[in-house]
């Protein structure tokens, strides 16, 4: 290895220990986790967010659960916390969830229709 | 794919006895089971310090602090936590003040300063990939790339690091000695032959993050101009000894270890030595003659090892401690180091915190805290709120700091005049209970059977001092004893061959200086204040309080008490082996020690 290799390696495998330090993440996303959220897809939403972040390799961005939040109704609920806003999403599926990565996280661009 | 969270368990030596091995394997299992093993990662990690809370699990992003976990316990943070965001209230750290959520927000580490232990309990020491991430091997790129051999040791001499061993001689300086000394090869040798009773750190360390110990020797052969290094570690440190093993193949394969390192035609290369667990082997010639595969006896200094040491060569020898503190030296930079601690004993010192204090474990302060803050705001105070009697610093090596020296800023010096050492950070709380002369008997008892017997003063002094001090314990001392003991002390302290015997009658000398009352109660009252020697205490039932109800008697294993039902019961001395049954079933705490 050179000294060039291991900076470069230090640069890879940094991004998956930020999250063991106590710094605020420029975005979050939470996901409701209650049961009804849970049995409205909550798990399949929280993969898709996961599988979407990992796929565009976002940094600064980290995915966390909550519990019920009261709105059953719109279950599965989301929310995308920025520096910006805090939006709240309902009636979120994995695709929507893909949106929400791509038009909300990277664009800026809030997907109003699923907007509770 | 990403994950969401880490899961931290502690695996220090401390949390794997308490069984963190089992709690790791049930939360795979579960994390399996539920399907969230790809999102969820776990991790085995080094010591985090608060070991009676142990098994410790960490979990990230939201850093809760989740400690005592059994196994049913995992399987609630799986389906509560991980599962559905939520954790798990009951199992957080709690005080008086609040439920503690995450790590930083308990007392215990809010007055630490990690500088040492910063990748230890969150980072997994058998994976070199998290240990690069924490800014692994940076130091020794760049001392490779843009430092000459001199410029390290200056930058070294300049951030004023001390040996931790115990002795606290300039690290800077004994590099700058063996660079220059003439003669090759030369070795760099590191020390981790940790021995007091009641002491961890360097077990810590290497167990916690073995890579900062090898980047340390590495940069050290680099300034002192050694292409081959020892580590010397105990048997008794089998997981030490493991994730060493593991650390230096992963080193050699990602090319920080043998030829030609980071291309930059530097070249070093380790071999583990295991002490067959000789005290004695963690003095410096002693563990020079042991790594040669002689017997593990020290030799009279001078010539010291930076110019005759392993095979008669110049060798750098250094503690484990020094070592894991080089990297941040070079990253961080002389000044930056100075920033903590005082102006003689600069950084930080990693302790063993143990005895009578509410938490336990392995802190990290930096030099000149004040032992106060130590016992009371990282200590949490004396268990059952009892009172603070005196600190044993330094181990069997060491002296006793008391009530007086609350306020004293641990420092080399400060602690030196005090009578005791800081040593290499053993630091045992002692409360009322403790009687200062057993605790003596215990530690010079300890030194005796370590003595190696190649000196007089050291095999047949300690002997002898032993020999009164047994007798003192026992009610038959005598009022010269006393001063016997500071004779017999001070002379082994001055004649002896090595660190060992010099040090032995310390904790004898700082007793007899500081609770000299409590000597003078063994040998003319015959009574033990702290009611421990159990040749100078009897057991009572007090006739007023007792209840009759027989329990006592039950209990008793040797039939030394009677008395009819309902009415007082009586221990009859003469059978009584005082082995303290009865005071426990007794439940109206009739029985008292006199």
């Amino acid at each position: 290895m050179k000294i060039e290799e291991l900076r470069k390696l230090r640069e890879k495998v940094q991004e998956e220990l930020k999250l063991r330090e106590s710094i605020e993440p420029k975005v979050k996303i939470i996901v409701s986790m209650g049961t009804s959220g849970i049995a409205a897809g909550a798990r399949e939403v929280l993969k898709a967010f996961l599988d979407e972040i990992s796929k565009r390799g976002l940094k600064d961005v980290i995915v966390l659960q909550t519990g019920e939040k009261g709105l059953a109704s719109a279950e599965p609920l989301v929310e995308v916390i920025t520096p910006e806003a805090s939006i709240t999403y309902g009636r979120v599926t994995p695709e929507v969830a893909r949106r929400i990565v791509v038009e909300h996280v990277i664009n800026g661009r809030i997907v109003s229709e699923y907007v509770v | 794919m990403i994950q969401r969270a880490h899961v931290l368990v502690c695996m220090g030596a401390g949390c794997v006895s308490a069984g963190s091995e089992l709690v790791k394997k049930r939360l795979e299992e579960k994390i399996k089971e539920k399907e969230l093993d790809v999102e969820v990662r776990i991790i085995g990690t080094g010591c985090m310090g608060p070991c009676e809370r142990g098994p410790i699990v960490l979990v990230y992003p939201e850093g809760a602090f989740y400690q005592k976990v059994g196994l049913s316990d995992v399987d609630l943070i799986v389906e509560e936590h991980l599962l559905k965001g939520r954790v798990v209230k009951e199992l957080l750290a709690k005080d008086e003040a609040a439920v503690r959520v995450s790590k930083e927000e308990i007392p215990f580490f809010a007055k630490q300063e990690k500088i040492v232990l910063a990748n230890c309990g969150v980072i997994d020491p058998e994976n070199i990939e998290e240990y690069i991430a924490a800014n692994g091997y940076e130091a020794l790129a760049r001392v490779l790339e843009r430092m000459t051999p001199d410029e390290v040791i200056s930058m070294m001499e300049k951030s004023n690091l001390r040996g931790r061993g115990g002795a606290g001689f300039p690290t800077g300086l004994k590099w700058r000695f063996v660079r220059s000394a003439k003669g090759e090869p030369k070795y760099v040798v590191c020390n981790g032959d940790e021995g007091d009773p009641g002491a961890f750190m360097d077990r810590a360390i290497l167990e916690g993050d073995p890579h900062a110990v090898l980047e340390g020797m590495l940069i050290a052969a680099y300034a002192v101009g050694s292409k081959q290094g020892y580590i010397y570690v105990r048997a008794e440190y089998p997981l030490a000894i493991k994730r060493l093993q593991i650390a230096m193949e992963q080193a050699r394969k990602y090319g920080f270890l043998g030829k030609n390192i980071l291309d930059t035609g530097f070249s070093f290369d380790v071999e583990l030595r295991i002490g067959a667990g000789a005290f004695v082997c963690g003095e410096e010639t002693a563990l020079l003659a042991s790594i040669e595969g002689r017997r593990g006896m020290p030799r009279s200094k001078p010539p010291f090892p930076a110019t005759h040491g392993l095979w008669g060569k110049p060798t750098l020898i250094n503690n484990v401690e020094t070592y894991a503190n080089v990297r941040h030296i070079i990253l961080n930079g002389p000044e930056w180091f100075r920033s903590f601690g005082t102006d003689s004993s600069s950084g930080t010192k990693v302790f063993a915190l143990s005895g009578k204090v509410k938490n336990t474990g392995l802190i990290e302060v930096p030099m000149g805290i004040t032992l106060r803050e130590v016992v009371f705001d990282i200590g949490g105070g004396i268990i059952n709120d009892g009172k603070f009697k005196a600190a044993q610093i330094g181990g069997p090596s060491g002296g006793c700091l008391t009530e007086r020296h609350l306020d004293l800023p641990l420092t080399y010096e400060s602690v030196k005049e005090a009578g005791a050492i800081v040593g290499s950070g053993g630091l045992i709380i002692l409360d009322e209970n403790t009687c200062m002369v057993e605790l003596a008997r215990y530690f010079l008892e300890f030194c005796q059977l370590e003595s190696c017997g190649k000196c007089i003063p050291c095999r047949v002094g300690t002997k002898r001092m032993l020999e009164i001090l047994e007798r003192i314990t026992q009610g038959a001392g005598k009022m010269e004893d006393i001063n016997e003991l500071e004779r017999l002390g001070n002379w082994v302290q001055q004649a002896s061959l090595c660190g060992l015997g010099q040090t032995a009658p310390n904790p004898v000398l700082s007793t007899v200086r500081y609770f000299r009352e409590e000597y003078e109660a063994h040998v003319i009252q015959k009574k033990c204040p702290a009611k421990v020697c159990v040749s100078l205490i009897k057991y009572l039932i007090l006739v007023e309080k007792c209840i009759g109800c027989g329990r006592c008697a039950k209990v008793c294993p040797v039939k030394a008490i009677s008395g009819a039902i309902r009415k007082p019961h009586f221990i009859n001395s003469e059978i009584c082996v005082k082995c303290g049954e009865c005071k426990k079933v007794c439940p109206v705490n009739a029985v008292i020690i006199d």
